[in-house]
């Protein structure tokens, strides 16, 4: 497939997003039950919250280049009960609106109580808010994911790998930049964000390593003998119908060498994982980590970039044996 | 249940391509906007067609064979890119299997193109919108055509009759007969989709000719030419050399 730079900006910076409030609320939670300092709601998760939603909002807007009638946006809520799209369609702002009122409430300060749990534990709005954001933040990510695992066609994506890739590397993402976020807003919660994030940067490694292992061996289920319904051994086009492209030629290769497309593989493989890893083993070690927390969070984000567009490109589309010589 | 289909013998296409200019020119000219071109008389043409032809060589030289293959949309009785639509645009009709886009509500998304295997759909530049073969949904129910015009333009154009166009759930239609005579098929059938469109396989035209079709019987001498002209009397197996 052709790698589209507004879809890899969306699904890169809303997994980022998602990962940064999942995050912040597991920070808070991890508080209330006295295992982490208590912060400051206005000045750590309320602007926690604005920075996340900002990022929300920057990969919605990525989203809209992606459409021919953006206009017309609004339409595509319409399908729920069906497709994987509409639903990332409904969620995303029912996520963002969980985020906003998060990160309201926190920021109004002294947020109304609702229970007092038998162990003293206060639950007030915001720890309501704090899970309805996360489930929400879960929802969003299967839905990102099942847009591209329940395409049966292009098997390099029909895999519950792709689901939980989504999930790891959004929130590998997420919790470092949550870490370098902490480094200056809440100093202490540095170690914690850092220490997590090291943990799902190498639990996404293993997840995309188990895909590109299993995409490795795919056996495609059809061939030209299929395609075109003749059974013979030797097939070779002589003519696809036209000499200069089309839609077809153009949206379902990557248009890219092979040198290119395995270098990508081999530069997100590190900058995507093993890098961040060790830069945030070293913030965690050394006494001035804000340099090493943004140089973590930079290179995973290139990372993930080029992860997403590796993503796309290694997806064959059984279109594509229809488009094999031009004449 | 009706499901409208082109059924395409791949036997008599010779790839002449007429099914797809007279696709371009009926579907370009209709009220739901043209079929765009970029660049149509510079370097590098392109634009959005309903229809191609292509040309596959089956086998190994000297033994080979050309096989032209039209190639359009297959209106699947179980279309992948209607459930993945957000905005319920791409549907196929009830009441005749045609799958459409309603290019009011389409938004580009291009999802759909994402899950037809058949790649059947683009996406027009002009009107960005995504189109594909309707089988001339605004012809075979004109009744301002006579009723043998109202058939789509590619069927109409072929000039060998390649393409049947008809009601393949009718099992007495002419489409249904091909399809149950001639062995026709579905493309990737591994998918489960049921293209509606089938195709009709090459077939080896062989003609059986028997030693005594070459020889007469009432050549004796083996000279297959001006026989000497038998007696009235003599009795003559073959009409031609008896009077």
């Amino acid at each position: 497939m052709k790698p589209a730079f507004s879809v890899i900006l969306l699904t890169t910076l809303i997994g980022l997003g998602q990962g940064l409030f999942l995050a912040l609320f597991t920070a808070q939670s991890y508080a209330l039950f006295d295992l982490l300092p208590k912060q400051d709601g206005r000045a750590f998760y309320a602007y926690g919250s604005l920075l996340a939603l900002a990022l929300l909002v920057a990969g919605l807007a990525a989203s809209f280049f992606h459409l021919g009638r953006p206009e017309r946006a609004w339409r595509s809520a319409a399908q729920w009960r069906t497709s994987w799209l509409s639903r990332e369609v409904i969620v995303l702002p029912a996520f963002m609106a969980a985020v906003l009122l998060y990160g309201v409430f926190h920021w109004r300060g002294s947020p109304p109580v609702l229970t007092v749990l038998p162990g003293g534990i206060t639950i007030d709005v915001t720890v309501v808010l704090g899970i309805i954001g996360t489930l929400l933040a879960f929802l969003l990510f299967v839905c990102t994911g099942m847009i591209y695992a329940c395409m049966r066609f292009l098997a390099e994506w029909h895999s519950p790998l792709t689901v939980i890739n989504y999930i790891l590397l959004g929130g590998a993402s997420g919790f470092t930049l949550a870490a370098g976020y902490a480094s200056l807003a809440a100093p202490e919660l540095t170690g914690f964000f850092g220490g997590w994030a090291v943990i799902i940067t190498l639990l996404g490694l293993t997840g995309r390593a188990a895909s590109l292992r299993r995409n490795a061996r795919l056996v495609p289920k059809s061939s030209l003998q299929t395609a075109i319904g003749i059974k013979h051994p030797k097939i070779a086009q002589k003519s696809q119908g036209f000499m200069t492209g089309s839609f077809n030629t153009r949206e379902f290769f990557h248009g890219r060498t092979r040198v290119f497309f395995f270098a990508i593989k081999w530069f997100f493989l590190l900058a995507a994982f093993v890098l961040p890893a060790g830069l945030l083993a070293l913030a965690l070690a050394s006494a001035a980590a804000v340099p090493w927390l943004a140089a973590a969070f930079l290179v995973q984000y290139c990372g993930l970039l080029a992860e997403r567009w590796f993503f796309f490109a290694q997806a064959n589309h059984p279109q594509n044996l229809y488009y094999q010589a031009v004449s | 249940m009706t499901q409208l289909a082109l059924v395409i013998d791949l036997n008599v296409c010779v790839g002449c391509q007429a099914c797809v200019t007279s696709c371009k020119e009926w579907n370009t000219s209709g009220a739901a906007g043209t079929l765009s071109d970029q660049n149509p008389y510079d370097a590098d043409p392109t634009g959005t067609f309903f229809n191609r032809v292509q040309t596959f060589e089956v086998g190994e030289y000297p033994n080979t064979e050309t096989v032209h293959f039209p190639k359009s949309c297959l209106h699947c009785e179980d279309p992948p890119c209607v459930p993945v639509c957000p905005t319920g645009a791409s549907y196929k009709r009830p009441e005749d299997g045609i799958v459409l886009v309603d290019y009011q509500k389409c938004i580009g998304c291009k999802y759909c193109s994402w899950a037809c295997p058949y790649g059947a759909r683009e996406l027009d530049e002009k009107q960005r919108v995504m189109k594909k073969c309707t089988l001339c949904v605004d012809r075979i129910y004109d009744k301002a055509l006579p009723e043998r015009d109202r058939r789509p333009a590619c069927v109409m154009a072929c000039p060998t009759q390649a393409r049947l166009f008809g009601d393949i759930h009718n099992p007495s239609s002419a489409v249904s007969v091909a399809i149950r005579e001639s062995g026709g098929y579905q493309l990737m059938p591994e998918w489960g989709t049921q293209p509606a469109n089938h195709y009709l396989p090459r077939r080896k035209t062989q003609l059986r000719i028997h030693d005594d079709e070459l020889e007469r019987a009432d050549n004796p001498r083996k000279i297959d030419g001006k026989l000497p002209k038998p007696a009235k009397s003599e009795p003559s197996l073959d009409d031609v050399t008896s009077w």
